[in-house]
């Protein structure tokens, strides 16, 4: 791994850090208004992984998906437009915090109903498979989802088509503020795939290049022939499930311990001792990073709200 | 002009737009080796191969999910749910993922899908699949909802649902496979969006679909033995409504009755009663009638499931109640 790939992965992992902070100060201003899921803590997975993947593989994730937005390449400040309900944003202002995407890039969103979004990477891995592709489909899900009909039907539908896809499981150990045990009848998430004969590794989250590497070697599996592969990575999210969280189901002391194991810490603590880069370095990257922000929030906040005839464009392409 | 049945029209256009277009593609339960269960894709697996006709398993949320993720991927799937009924199960793949994905994306996304569903009642196959849910796929802006009444219909209509770009609930009604008509031969589209004029007369408007259209022909013919020229609307599609031709016969009957299979409860007679009001108002000569199902689930027993489904006697009873 080379010292720029490692330091542009500290770069991403902290605009994700920072870009949830900025807003969830801005949620607390009432300017982002409805749910807010913020992806602190689970940083590391969003930047393995999809930094694993080629250009032409297609990436679909669930509602926390600032992340995913944000390592995929998408411009931070039309992220933060939508964040703002603007009519520069990814979406137009339509979607919101939990619908962003990015179709050039492969971006599929950014979806609401848990579960559901894992039908439609079945049917994107579908469309590769179908027009003789090696491109793969990126799924991602948390542990939650892993009880709802639609990760059933999915992973078993791929697996009889054999299609082209990583089921990625990004296990924060609640499904909103039920913890695994009193979710899951296995606490063993990455059993669930081998009931579809799928291959299933489970990894350390926390851990940017475990995830990297596990993504890579799942990938490779799947360009090679081998049908769907699942991933289980072992994450923790430092704030609530979504802002307003009483967090009453789990202890301060829990919280603390994961703490310990930021991601952002690991791979900082690795770059120093490693001697990868300098404190200076570092700080420098952060610095860019407010300065991204600045502008980002400063685009948002200058941008246009959507005129009122945007209500009805786009509800179909032909009318 | 050959007079062929629904069931031959619809196969000749799937046959027809999948030699077109090598995007199209057909998935759902039994369309494959068996031949679909109403028999409208026999012959498929052998003609077009297992690429292109797909089985699937016995997981309705999954068919419509993955041809959602399929066609925003460019492909132009045909799912089939073997009845209306098991499109319950994939309600929300239907209504909150087929339907929004244009517009909460602002556009990004496309979803080029057909969705294909039997429907309807009087088949003595009980409560829970003998349903006419029509109007409440219908509800929701985003879908496009279709619903043929004749073969010439269904084919011109089939076609049109594959070319467009949006997501096309396409609702077969089940006793009317066997219904012939004429089709010409060659490429002609059906516009969605568009009702039509099935009969022309000057004493009643009678606005109907699918298979309420045959019964209101049916009850329009033995009314004009008895001097009551009935005009009758074909709505076709129900989303986006074409209200035009309803509201023009109006002004002409100055009454109207509706006919649909569903219940009669929040249905597309109160729909269609509601509009004719606000835009009808003037022209209104008499309360507008509707022909419905009864509101009881339907029972397995002939004779009782027969009572509460429209047919001909109670559509002829509506109009004379207003004529």
């Amino acid at each position: 791994m080379d010292k720029a790939t490692i330091l542009d992965w500290y770069r991403q992992m902290t605009l994700i850090r920072r870009f949830e902070q900025r807003s969830s100060e801005l949620y607390q201003l009432g300017k982002i208004g409805g749910f807010l899921h913020l992806y602190i803590g689970q940083e590391a997975v969003a930047v393995g992984s999809i930094n694993a993947k080629q250009e032409t593989d297609h990436v679909i994730t669930a509602y926390r998906d600032h992340g995913h937005a944000l390592t995929i390449g998408s411009d931070t400040k039309l992220i933060m437009a939508e964040m703002l309900g603007k009519a520069t944003g990814v979406s137009k202002g339509k979607g919101g915090s939990m619908h962003l995407a990015d179709v050039e890039r492969r971006f599929w969103g950014g979806h609401a109903v848990v579960g559901a979004h894992l039908s439609l990477a079945t049917g994107l891995a579908l469309a590769e498979q179908y027009n003789g592709t090696d491109a793969a489909v990126l799924c991602y899900f948390g542990d939650g989802a892993t009880n709802i009909g639609y990760f059933h039907e999915s992973l078993n539908l791929s697996g009889v088509w054999d299609l082209p896809v990583l089921w990625i499981c990004e296990n924060n150990q609640y499904g909103m503020g039920t913890a695994v045990d009193r979710h899951s009848a296995t606490s063993n998430i990455m059993q669930k795939a081998s009931g579809y004969n799928i291959p299933a590794a489970q990894v350390d989250g926390m851990d940017v290049f475990a995830v990297h590497e596990a993504t890579q070697k799942a990938l490779s599996a799947i360009r090679d022939g081998k049908g769907p592969q699942f991933l289980e990575i072992m994450t923790y999210r430092f704030e609530g499930h979504s802002m307003g969280d009483p967090l009453r189901y789990r202890t301060k002391e829990e919280v603390e311990k994961w703490r310990e194991d930021d991601p952002i810490g690991i791979l900082e603590r690795h770059i120093l001792k490693e001697k990868i880069a300098g404190k200076d370095e570092l700080d420098a990257i952060d610095t860019a990073v407010e300065t991204e922000l600045n502008a980002a929030v400063e685009f948002a906040e200058a941008s246009p709200l959507p005129a009122p005839e945007e209500l009805f464009t786009d509800i179909y392409v032909e009318n | 002009m050959a007079r062929i049945t629904m069931r031959q029209a619809l196969t000749d256009a799937l046959r027809e737009e999948m030699h077109r277009d090598e995007r199209v593609f057909i998935m759902g339960e039994e369309v494959g080796v068996w031949g679909g269960t109403y028999a409208v894709t026999r012959g498929f697996y052998d003609e077009f191969g297992p690429r292109r006709v797909r089985d699937t398993p016995i997981s309705e949320m999954v068919i419509g999910g993955a041809a959602v993720g399929a066609a925003m991927a460019g492909l132009r799937p045909i799912a089939e749910f073997m009845t209306i009924n098991f499109a319950f199960v994939a309600f929300d793949a239907i209504v909150n993922h087929a339907a929004k994905m244009h517009y909460m994306f602002g556009g990004q996304m496309r979803v080029p899908l057909v969705l294909r569903a039997p429907g309807g009642g009087g088949r003595q196959l009980g409560a829970t699949h003998s349903h006419t849910p029509d109007v409440i796929f219908a509800h929701f802006p985003g879908l496009k909802v279709v619903s043929p009444s004749t073969p010439y219909d269904a084919k011109g209509l089939l076609r049109a649902a594959i070319r467009t770009d949006d997501p096309v609930l396409f609702i077969e009604h089940a006793t009317l496979y066997q219904v012939r008509g004429e089709v010409p031969e060659g490429d002609y589209v059906v516009p969605i969006g568009v009702s039509d004029v099935k009969r022309e007369g000057s004493d009643v408007t009678i606005v109907a679909y699918a298979q309420g259209l045959q019964v209101a022909l049916e009850a329009a013919e033995k009314l004009a033995k008895e001097g009551i020229e009935a005009e009758v609307v074909d709505l076709r599609t129900l989303r986006p409504l074409d209200m035009a031709p309803v509201l023009k016969s109006f002004q002409k009957t100055f009454k109207a009755v509706i006919v649909e299979e569903g219940h009669r409860s929040y249905g597309i007679g109160a729909e269609i009663a509601a509009r004719i009001q606000e835009e009808g108002f003037d022209y209104m000569d008499a309360p507008i009638k509707r022909v419905a199902q009864e509101e009881a689930p339907l029972p397995y027993s002939r004779e009782l499931e027969q009572s509460a489904l429209i047919n001909v006697d109670k559509v002829i009873a509506a109009v004379k109640e207003i004529v």
